[in-house]
């Protein structure tokens, strides 16, 4: 009898070979042209595709068994926190504001990192680039989805998560994520690569993650705590693919480098300026700090960005153009932005409040060149107008930035008792900027940025037209509950009175 | 520098004085008092006089710093696109050459409570 021989197990590598370079083949009635129409407007040269290397050969089974077990895991946590309450496990509720600015506007941008990368796995020609996206692509939904599972536990009880989709796309801080993502969106497949792969998920990615989870750790978040783990092992792969993908590029052709050094400067600023929004969030809003955004930097943005750029020297890259005024910036922008968000507080889907003294000091022993010469005074005559009845109220809407969209509240780089005022006309119009480094950014692409949709310019267009209420109406906002001071607020008075129902028996 | 694209890429800027209905928009700053963020956001008839965008809604959103009260508008020093600039405050924004999304600032030497020490 003829027995037929057990087929052989596949390795790792061939089975890899097999599911990914093997689905490639050569189109015989179609060019390479036609298929792939966007690999070569933006100026990049690739010359062998097959020169990109996966540095984890994932392939789809083995992707679909690590991330079902994580999902396992992920739902049993967030069912444990929704069941045991575990809303009241957090420090305070002022901790929430964090959480809302996060799910209004980065979890937003995970979904929108989806559909980049499913974009650009469909546009770039080689098959390992083209399954390293798709799976980064499943990756970014499925951050979006376990971010807005775990947080709508915590919309069943406090204000401003309910709507966090239209805040995203209209209220003025969130709209710098958004910003963010729609700009990497809209430029080419490795434009795209670089914005997010790189600057956002290698350079960026530890000082926007790191701090919201050990943030969410010590404050008692075990919910966000999961979705961070859940997601923490992904991240190391997008860093890894992030870096492969740049030297990709540096190595496939020396003109690549200008192309490459000028987005990365772009990508850095524009990502330096989103980490505004985490400055606060650090410095202000955390019941129980982790470290001052300043510590942040000097690990996360000093040391692991300068090795990053001792690295990559080798190839020719520069650090970043905007990043001696990034440091310069590092002991302000948290101080200017917060002040900014307390005094448009009519405006937020969130709670701010004046910092307690005992938070003041902590402020003045962090940022010891600063805080007392600069910001204190403020918060203390904020604190004594407070106290005689005269809340600070500033109705007035901001100056927007054409570029980050931010409200231009930073300082001169080397004077900061002088905000800094930069504008640029272009076609007869008039465009103003927070920085150099966003000035810039407009005038190497005017056409893109003139398009730009700013928040507060928008209020006095159709089909608000100045009317600050139908303003709140359409982008979900009820003044009273959602916006505002966190003193008085309804979710303060419910975080303490259920906390107290949990932990006493009155 | 122009856009990489791959075919005419010309859209409208998004806020043309023509989406206004007959406003046009100023942007304020008061130099040397950061209680105030950033620069305000004014949207008023390019007919406005210099003194009523002064005495009406710059004014009222100055009100909540210590210092505005003594403001001598004579004396103030201004500025418009960043040069040095002396409006004629009985004529029209227009006829000051204040356009669309003009930033003008002032200055206050002297008066100054709360950031002095800065």
């Amino acid at each position: 009898m003829d027995m037929k021989a057990p087929e052989k197990k596949l390795g790792i590598k061939e089975k890899y070979r097999l599911l990914t370079r093997d689905l490639a083949w050569q189109p015989t009635y179609r060019s390479e042209k036609e298929i792939y129409p966007y690999l070569d407007y933006e100026g990049i040269k690739i010359h062998d595709w097959d020169k990109w290397e996966d540095p984890f050969r994932l392939t789809m089974d083995a992707y679909w068994k690590y991330q079902g077990e994580k999902e396992r895991k992920f739902y049993a946590i967030i069912d444990a926190h929704a069941q045991n309450n575990g809303h009241l496990n957090i420090t305070d509720g002022r901790y929430l504001s964090a959480l809302k600015i996060f799910l209004q506007a980065i979890s937003p941008g995970e979904y929108a990192a989806h559909k980049g990368f499913a974009r650009v796995g469909r546009e770039f020609a080689g098959a390992g680039t083209q399954v390293a996206c798709q799976m980064q692509a499943l990756d970014e939904m499925r951050h979006a989805q376990t971010q807005i599972h775990a947080l709508s536990n915590y919309n069943k009880y406090y204000s401003g998560f309910h709507a966090f989709a239209e805040t995203r796309d209209r209220i003025w801080y969130t709209s710098v994520a958004r910003s963010f993502f729609d700009d990497s969106m809209a430029s080419g497949p490795f434009e795209f690569l670089i914005a997010i792969g790189f600057s956002f998920e290698y350079v960026l990615t530890n000082l926007l993650f790191v701090p919201f989870m050990s943030g969410a750790a010590y404050n008692g978040d075990m919910a966000t705590v999961t979705f961070g783990f859940s997601a923490q092992s992904d991240e190391a792969r997008h860093m890894t693919l992030g870096l492969e993908c740049i030297k990709f590029m540096l190595e496939q052709d020396p003109d690549n480098l200008p192309i490459v050094q000028k987005w990365i400067d772009k990508w850095f600023w524009r990502g330096f300026r989103v980490l505004g929004l985490v400055s606060t969030m650090m410095d202000y809003m955390l019941p129980k700090r982790v470290m001052s955004w300043r510590e942040a930097w000097e690990i996360y943005g000093v040391e692991n960005g300068g090795a990053l750029f001792k690295d990559l020297a080798f190839y020719g890259i520069r650090p970043p153009k905007g990043w001696e005024d990034a440091g310069k910036a590092i002991d302000h922008m948290s101080h200017q932005f917060m002040l900014g968000f307390y005094q448009w507080r009519f405006g937020t889907a969130f709670h701010s409040w004046i910092p307690s003294d005992q938070d003041m000091d902590w402020l003045s022993q962090k940022y010891p060149t600063t805080f007392d010469k600069y910001y204190r005074p403020r918060w203390d005559y904020i604190k004594r107008a407070e106290a005689e009845g005269k809340p600070f109220k500033n109705f007035g809407l901001a100056k927007l930035c054409q570029c980050c969209q931010l409200p231009c509240v930073f300082t001169e780089p080397d004077d900061a008792s002088v905000l800094c005022h930069r504008q640029t006309t272009h076609k007869g119009e008039i465009y103003h900027f927070c920085s150099d480094g966003c000035q810039e950014i407009f005038e190497d692409e005017p056409e893109k940025y003139v398009q730009a949709w700013l928040p507060m310019p928008q209020l006095f267009q159709d089909p608000v037209n100045g009317d600050l209420a139908a303003w709140m109406d359409w982008a979900h906002l009820t003044d009273g509950l959602d916006n505002g001071e966190y003193q008085g607020s309804s979710d303060q008075r419910n975080f303490d009175r259920w906390r107290g129902l949990a932990t006493s028996n009155t | 520098m122009t856009v990489a694209a791959r075919a005419p890429y010309d859209f409208k800027p998004r806020d043309l004085m023509e989406n206004f209905h007959g406003k046009q928009i100023v942007y304020a700053a008061w130099d040397g008092h950061l209680l105030f963020a950033a620069s305000f956001l004014i949207c008023v008839p390019p007919e406005t006089s210099f003194r009523e965008l002064v005495e009406g809604p710059l004014a009222q959103l100055l009100s909540i710093d210590p210092d505005a009260a003594a403001i001598d508008w004579a004396a103030v020093q201004w500025l418009k696109g960043n040069q040095p600039f002396s409006p004629d405050f009985d004529q029209s924004l227009v006829a000051n050459g204040i356009g669309h999304k003009e930033q003008i600032r002032f200055r206050t030497p002297g008066l100054n409570s709360i950031t002095a020490a800065a």
